[in-house]
């Protein structure tokens, strides 16, 4: 049951219990909102852009504890930093939740992101990690988008 | 504990599954170093090894095309195919085998009816009536046929228990209702609708009633005529049988009002460049080749059903449930989703604040299988104002082992996710 504990740290249960930054963003400029019709997990995504720089992020939505804690890290992990940094980030989760880090990338950079390292090893479960940066990406890219991971 | 001994005496009585678990060769398989805990059986049902070897059998000394050949081969598996047919309308209690249709399972049962007789008798303002019950398969080809021809869906509403609220139905139908599409088992909840009821209100309207069987057939005695259903489906792979095979009983009547579902060989009397004629039922709904294999599988898989005694199979099944049942009321984190008076087969359920992906996601490293999600049933999950739910399905091979070991993890799960 090691794969298990890996999957639901600590740290991914407190924030799907206590996601932070779980709101709108009253002056936002820029969501998106993301489904995937497999578990019904839903999720808006606002962003507070100024030029390349996230000021503010925020989400809201439902979903499992797995969608729910990787929104809630992810907003913590991209305040103040720049659209460039998202990208990266976002490159380097989903390689490391899909089990597709054999270059070697250097998953450090992520910080407290690594706490899904463990989802890897649940295929069905990628898309729950994956949903909110994809929706992420929708919202940088479009004032107003809607995706779904399907 | 003493009601849970008496249960275990009944039931040896009633079935001995020992036995009948031998003859499904995939509950021997380990998952993931665990014994297979199987509960997903609405989903679809394993295969006993007389459906397994029936099909090999078939392709590996019968395989031929039907209704074509002059050969021997062409002969014993054209024999083979409509010995099927004649199973299933013994099963289910028709009266002729020309009111038997194989279609590929319950969802093209459904969209088959909707694009015949839908297309052909239902037209602009008229409505069609179905429940807050059904699963997508019964509500968006009916959605599609109302787009086609202008027609509205109306929906019979459903108490907080899961039961259909059946004064309303009485409140719906009117001059313009023209079917009623409705689930004879809920497979979100395992409601068994009052079948009879809603039948004789809809013929003292002379409505026409589709009743989607795939939940029913596994685990109910089925009698088409007594019901006196218009149109009843279901799928082979949920009652024991293989996959993409599936079968719609339609009352002769409307079968031969009703145009062809798709066009083709095997469908045609005659074909000219001018005119073609229609083949008799119920070839007339068959186009194509058809699955030949999965239509002799499925008749093997209602033998074996048949051979258990269906009442005993009702009964030991309704064992499983009661028992699950109780062993939930000792956890108290655990909500059971759904009381409906009469049930079968299925307990939808929460644990505690837990979602059901999470649940599922742990049962299942516990060697248990369930299902985690919407049930393909997003409107009636949103009138229980739920994402999802997790759902054991039991199936005449479980145990109340298999109960335990579900409740066993599900006590492992509030430990790990907590
Ligand atoms: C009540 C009900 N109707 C219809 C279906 C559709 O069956 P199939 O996918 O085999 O066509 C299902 C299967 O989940 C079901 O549970």
């Amino acid at each position: 049951m090691e794969e298990l504990h890996d999957l639901y740290q600590e740290l991914v249960l407190d924030h799907s219990k206590n996601p932070r930054n779980f709101k709108k963003i009253l002056n936002c400029n820029h969501s998106a909102e993301g489904f995937n019709p497999l578990c019904g997990d839903q999720i808006t995504v606002y962003l507070k852009l100024e030029k390349d720089l996230i000021q503010d992020i925020s989400f809201l939505g439902s979903g499992c504890a797995i969608s729910k804690a990787s929104a809630s890290l992810m907003t913590t992990a991209l305040k103040n930093k720049t659209t460039k940094d998202a990208f990266s980030f976002f490159n380097k989760f989903v390689q490391m939740v899909r089990g597709e880090n054999n270059q070697g990338t250097n998953l450090e950079s992520l910080g407290k992101l690594q706490v899904f390292k463990g989802v890897k090893e649940f295929p069905v479960r990628v898309k729950c990690a994956s949903l909110p940066w994809h929706t992420l990406l929708a919202a940088i890219e479009k004032k107003n988008g809607k995706i779904s991971t399907e | 504990m003493k009601t849970s001994r008496l249960n275990l005496q009944e039931e040896k009585s009633v079935l001995d599954p020992e036995k009948i678990r031998k003859d499904f060769p995939i509950l021997n398989r380990k998952i993931r170093g665990k014994p297979l805990v199987y509960l997903d059986n609405a989903a679809t049902t394993q295969k006993p090894l007389a459906v397994i070897e029936a099909i090999h059998h078939y392709y590996s000394s019968e395989n031929s095309n039907i209704h074509r050949g002059v050969h021997y081969l062409s002969e014993q598996a054209t024999l083979a195919y409509e010995g099927a047919r004649e199973k299933i309308r013994d099963f289910i209690g028709a009266k002729e085998t020309s009111e038997i249709i194989f279609v590929r399972g319950a969802t093209e049962g459904i969209n088959l009816i909707a694009q015949t007789y839908g297309r052909k008798f239902i037209g602009s303002g008229d409505e069609i009536v179905i429940s807050t019950l059904e699963h997508h398969s019964n509500i968006v080809p009916w959605q599609i046929l109302c787009e086609q021809v202008g027609a509205k869906l109306r929906v019979i509403p459903i108490d907080d228990k899961g039961e259909l609220l059946i004064e309303d139905l009485k409140k719906i139908i009117n001059a313009k209702t023209k079917l009623i599409g409705i689930t004879h088992v809920s497979n979100a909840l395992g409601t068994i609708v009052p079948l009879k009821e809603i039948i004789k209100i809809a013929h003292e309207q002379n409505i026409p009633v589709v009743v989607d069987g795939a939940q029913a057939i596994p685990h109910l005695k089925v009698n088409v005529q007594e019901l006196d259903a218009d149109f009843y489906l279901f799928s082979g792979h949920k009652v024991y049988g293989p996959t993409g095979i599936g079968v719609v009983y339609g009352k002769k009547n409307f079968l031969e009002i009703m145009p062809p579902y798709q066009g083709g060989g095997d469908m045609i009397s005659s074909v000219t460049f001018e005119k073609t004629e229609y083949n008799i039922l119920p070839f007339k709904f068959e186009a194509g080749t058809p699955h030949i294999a999965g239509a002799i599988g499925l008749g093997v898989a209602l033998d074996y059903l048949k051979s258990l005694d269906l009442e005993k199979v009702a009964l030991y099944e309704n064992e499983l449930v009661s028992y699950a049942l109780e062993k939930s009321s000792e956890m108290p984190d655990l909500q059971i989703i759904g009381q409906p008076l009469d049930r079968a087969g299925v307990i939808s359920f929460n644990l505690a604040q837990l979602h059901a992906h999470d649940v599922g996601t742990v049962l299942d490293r516990h060697g248990v299988a369930i299902r985690a999600g919407h049930h393909c049933a997003m409107p009636l999950m949103k009138r229980l104002g739920l994402e999802a739910t997790c759902r054991a399905s039991f199936a005449v091979y479980n145990t109340k082992e298999d109960v335990d070991s579900l409740f066993k993890a599900l006590q492992k799960t509030l430990e790990v996710l907590g």
